[in-house]
């Protein structure tokens, strides 16, 4: 009897579940298969050759070019992630540890309302902010701080970062504050009727225990701006490019869809391989937390 | 504590600032006459959000837009209510997997879904229109309503249901009269999140929809015009308004939705 029910159960939750499931099949799973399959074919003249090869495994791997994109693409994507998330944590231990209760949700919706607005606009306009004629640059010889406009964040991978930074901020906060919020707060009255100093029970404590929000707050700002298109195209102008825009030029202008295909492989492999470490380290640390 | 408070909350003031940086600017440049987007500002001006109005392309792809939101927020809303449902109130094998499969486009790169959907598209020959847009932000969109409608279906209280059965309901009658008006708030805080995801997504859009123009593809293609750069700021402030807007109206009908079942008002969509 408890069997057969059990078997009802499940049957009831696969038939719901089958829609979603069966959309995400063909318009996720189906496209990526195909990716991974054209990733190990060859670019002829005019159409593909279908014969397997690892050939453009090899090129990803040993042209310089790629090579060149590839390191720029995750030098940017830990920088902006560092940065985001060092920024980020005093301002979700804030919004966690000093805002009264009934006004959490409130800062919350303050923080997160910039993150609705056309992306494109915001990180155009930080061209705008940082650029020759731009708004800080202004500012700064107004005030006879400086003479020559500020060059090193013009239109380079500096400007590249700070406008990430500004548009993964929001990601970075929530986990971090959802981890705080988390944290039982007699741990810490604990921690100092112990003898234990503020700073130490930050350290001992509070850190250890908000980790799990750290390093999820990690991974939602590493992997979108790994694979960020429109940054570089619009602050960059083209002339920086990262993985993204150089998966599409080979898709699309290069019409060479088989190493377009294994640039965006790799790509999800870089970014699998990260969050397996993260996940294990997470892992780690809730083991140390029982 | 305090003094660390008082140094904290300055440290917090500052970086709102620095994220309200753009959008600030933005109305200060859509109100000023000069054409050229750099300080110091010349006068004060109406004209770039009359030639707004009067843009025949960006009437265009205003309606594209919002054909593509309208049709996407709702697919992708039906999707989440049957995974939602399926995932809060049932147990059944596999379900971790299938969820973590269906929740992956929150986590993988949007260009990568884009490109893999256009070899796809190309290759059996579909004409990329508006259509092939709505099937791909359905895709992503899907996620969020699922984490949306998950909060609401999971504070349910599943007596509630029961009673109606015991009362002679059937399965669709309780879902319809019961599960459905108290989930309401919910599912429209789904609508109302996909909606604005998908009238603000570029990738997808830019390489979906063949020739026609949708509002960020458009205002991407006229970023490269300095000329062009006044309306858009014009824009820009206007779509800023309209999404607090619509935000606002999310949240307003989360937090009734969680009074309703005597939830709390924190938490959210993250």
């Amino acid at each position: 009897m408890a069997r057969r029910r059990f078997d009802a159960e499940a049957r009831a939750g696969l038939g719901l579940i089958s829609p979603p499931f069966f959309y995400a099949l063909l318009v996720l799973a189906a496209p990526l298969l195909t990716i991974l399959a054209t990733s190990f074919l060859t670019d002829g003249y005019l159409e593909i050759i279908r014969e397997p090869t690892l050939e453009n495994y090899v090129t990803v791997f040993t042209d310089p070019i790629v090579r060149v994109v590839m390191t720029r693409s995750l030098i940017v994507a830990a920088i902006v992630t560092l940065v985001t998330v060092l920024l980020a944590f005093p301002v979700a231990y804030y919004v966690s540890f000093h805002v009264r209760p009934e006004k959490k949700a409130m800062w919350l919706f303050l923080i997160t309302i910039p993150f609705w607005t056309s992306y494109l606009i915001r990180v155009f306009l930080w061209k705008v902010i940082l650029g020759f004629n731009g708004v800080v640059n202004t500012t700064l010889t107004g005030l006879g701080i400086i003479d020559q406009p500020l060059t090193f964040i013009l239109y380079n991978v500096n400007s590249i970062v700070i406008t990430l930074a500004h548009a993964y901020a929001p990601f970075a906060i929530l986990p971090i504050f959802i981890a705080l919020e988390k944290i039982d707060r007699s741990l810490l009255e604990a921690g100092r009727d112990l003898g234990e100093s503020r700073a130490m029970t930050f350290w001992r404590v509070t850190l250890p225990l908000a980790m799990p929000g750290v390093i999820a707050a990690t991974l939602i700002v590493f992997i979108p701006t790994i694979g960020d298109y429109v940054t570089p195209e619009v602050i960059g102008g083209g002339r920086i490019p990262m993985i993204a825009n150089m998966i599409q030029v080979n898709m699309l202008a290069l019409d060479n869809r088989p190493l377009g295909s294994a640039l965006a492989v790799t790509t999800m492999v870089i970014v699998a391989l990260v969050s397996i470490v993260f996940l294990a380290l997470n892992r780690r640390f809730l083991k140390v937390r029982r | 504590m305090k003094s660390s408070g008082r140094g904290l909350q300055a440290y917090t003031l500052l970086y709102l600032l620095f994220l309200y940086a753009p959008i600030i600017l933005l109305p200060i440049f859509a109100f000023n006459s000069g054409t050229v987007i750099a300080f110091p500002l010349q006068g004060f001006t109406t004209e770039w959000f009359a030639q707004m109005w009067g843009n025949a392309t960006l009437r265009r792809a205003l309606t594209n837009s919002l054909i593509i939101a309208v049709s996407a927020s709702i697919l992708a809303t039906c999707l989440g209510i049957f995974a939602a449902r399926a995932s809060t109130r049932f147990e059944f094998p596999g379900r971790s997997g299938i969820m973590g499969f269906i929740m992956l486009p929150m986590v993988l790169p949007e260009i990568i879904v884009a490109m893999s959907l256009l070899v796809v598209l190309l290759g059996t020959g579909v004409q990329l229109s508006i259509l092939t847009v709505i099937v791909g932000h359905t895709l992503i969109c899907m996620p969020y309503a699922i984490a949306v409608l998950s909060t609401a279906f999971s504070t349910l209280d599943q007596s509630l249901e029961e009673a109606a059965y015991d009362l002679g309901e059937t399965k669709w009658g309780a879902f319809r009269l019961v599960t459905l008006p108290l989930v309401m708030p919910g599912i429209i805080s789904s609508l109302l999140i996909s909606f604005t995801i998908s009238l603000d997504e570029f990738i997808i859009a830019f390489f979906l929809a063949g020739n026609e123009p949708t509002l960020p593809t458009y205002i991407f293609s006229q970023l490269r015009f300095p000329r062009a750069i006044p309306v858009i700021m014009a824009l820009g402030t206007v779509l800023v308004i309209l999404s607090i807007v619509l935000l606002a109206l999310g949240e307003y009908f989360r937090r009734r939705g969680n009074a309703r079942i005597g939830g709390s008002p924190t938490g959210g969509l993250m």
